[in-house]
């Protein structure tokens, strides 16, 4: 039997939750836009009547109001986002226990075990709009399919506030002659190579032979060659397995463009501080650092290596931070934006006990930091700080623990 | 245009954890008991732009909604 799969997306999610609160903004073209001050100016998200201008997600606030005069640009509310998206998760969860989040504004939903209690894909993806809409004062787009690469595209195809079908007889009609970029995971350089071999649409992409996908493109061949065809069978996680948490990373644009080491070397241990805290308070250690740079004319690039001993410091993290850091980047242009990650994470209590004087050490910085994630916690992020922050306190001026932002996780 | 007039509320902690509104105070100071409360449901009020627990109230023999809304109660006012 198929799956019943439902994708929805909660339509200009930022921008729809401020023109809830702002009545006077409705019937105006609005933009949630980044700290312009803190050189966060982008459009983080946009309304309908903006996006008849032309403004697009992601470009610079000055740019956006080059194409649209009257645009009105507020602050975002991330806490109040969040809200409503846990909103959203206590509606989708009277129908299912299996629900995903994309990010904050989207969500997989399996209901295969529930529609004999409440009707088909269609009829509880209608009553889950129905109920956001009355329920949150905003919109959803839901597609429903049989698989979750399927529901994705169909919750796209119509919005705002419609339920988009794709089923066994009809994805070819619907699916196939949609642009092949529209499919998950094809990026700008997939789309470029596939544009290279003539494969245009999604339809090109599912007819084309697997083994040129992948003599091309290796592995995501298949990968992108089973999502065209529908053959897509992963499947939508339970709502208890939230927690799986894959990685844990901050990554921020500096106040101004990092120049030198030394520059880098503060951001990095902000950023580690912040990461490490977030491992301990999970109660996790990681083994595998990366790192993301970003320079200022937008080239962007990942390194990653491994630990030595698995760990929850700040300093070891930072440390290894900055070794890829040196050996990957040679200072042709200024940094713009840096981040920190930490990967391949085993719970804190399962790691190997020893005697060598390496993990003594680790232990002894393991209390150091625990005593000032406490004083923090007590006297505020600010309390206590590495003496280097005091290089320039610009830089340092950043707490990303508390002031996070939130990014979809990957499919995988 | 309407306005979103947050006001105060005495109300009951029942046993069962659910919460019902017994009276508010207006702006003017003057309070309104609450006679009778027909509906109580999650929702949105467009009007002044809000999301929260909505009760249906009457007072003084008209309809009225009360939201509540994280820890605040407000009212729509004309």
């Amino acid at each position: 039997m198929d799956r019943v799969i439902l994708h929805s997306d909660l339509n200009n999610f930022y921008a729809s939750v401020e023109c809830l609160y702002n009545p006077e903004l409705r019937g105006k073209p609005v933009a949630v836009g980044g700290d312009v001050e803190a050189r966060h100016g982008i459009i983080l998200a946009k309304n309908y009547h903006a996006k008849k201008y032309g403004v697009i997600t992601g470009e610079a606030i000055w740019q956006a109001r080059r194409k649209c005069r009257d645009l009105v640009v507020v602050p975002p509310d991330f806490k109040r986002y969040i809200k409503f998206s846990q909103m959203a998760r206590d509606i989708y969860a009277d129908y299912t226990d299996q629900i995903e989040s994309f990010g904050l504004d989207e969500c997989w939903l399996d209901v295969t075990g529930s529609t004999h209690l409440f009707g088909d894909g269609v009829k509880v993806a209608d009553e889950i709009r129905r109920r956001i809409k009355f329920e949150m004062g905003i919109t959803a787009s839901v597609g429903v399919s049989f698989n979750k690469i399927f529901a994705k595209l169909g919750s796209d195809i119509k919005k705002p506030d419609a339920t988009t079908e794709i089923t066994q007889d009809n994805f070819k009609a619907v699916v196939w002659k949609l642009p092949v970029q529209e499919l998950l995971y094809v990026g700008r350089a997939t789309h470029k190579k596939l544009g290279r071999y003539g494969i245009k649409t999604i339809g090109d992409l599912a007819n084309t032979e697997l083994k040129y996908l992948e003599y091309w493109l290796g592995k995501w061949g298949y990968m992108l060659w089973t999502f065209a065809n529908g053959y897509d069978t992963s499947p939508v996680s339970n709502i208890g397995a939230k927690s799986l948490i894959k990685s844990i990373g901050n990554s921020t644009t500096t106040p101004r463009d990092l120049m030198n080491n030394e520059d880098v070397k503060i951001t990095i241990y902000v950023l580690s501080e912040s990461v490490a805290e977030r491992l301990r308070s999970h109660g996790f250690v990681c083994s595998t650092v990366q790192i993301y740079v970003r320079d200022n004319k937008l080239y962007s690039f990942e390194r990653q290596g491994k630990l030595k001993i698995p760990t929850s410091n700040s300093g070891a993290i930072a440390k290894k931070a900055m070794e890829l850091f040196i050996e990957s980047y040679d200072w042709a242009k200024p940094v713009r934006s840096i981040g920190v990650r930490a990967c391949n994470l085993a719970l804190a209590g399962d790691t190997q006990m020893s005697f060598l004087p390496e993990h003594i050490k680790e232990d002894k910085q393991d209390n150091l930091e625990r005593a000032i994630d406490d004083i923090r916690r007590r006297f505020g992020h600010f309390a206590v700080q590495r003496g280097m922050m005091l290089n320039d306190s610009r830089l340092s001026n950043l707490n990303p623990k508390d002031d996070h932002v939130i990014f979809p996780v990957s499919y995988f | 245009m309407a306005r979103k007039v947050y006001v105060n509320v005495s109300a009951k902690f029942n046993k069962d954890g659910r919460i019902i509104p017994e009276s508010f105070e207006w702006e003017d100071e003057r309070i309104f008991e609450i006679d009778r409360i027909t509906d109580i449901r999650r929702a949105a009020s467009l009007k002044v732009g809000g999301a929260g627990l909505r009760y249906t109230c009457f007072v003084c023999g008209k309809q009225t909604y009360l939201f509540l809304e994280d820890n605040r109660w407000f009212i729509e006012a004309k």
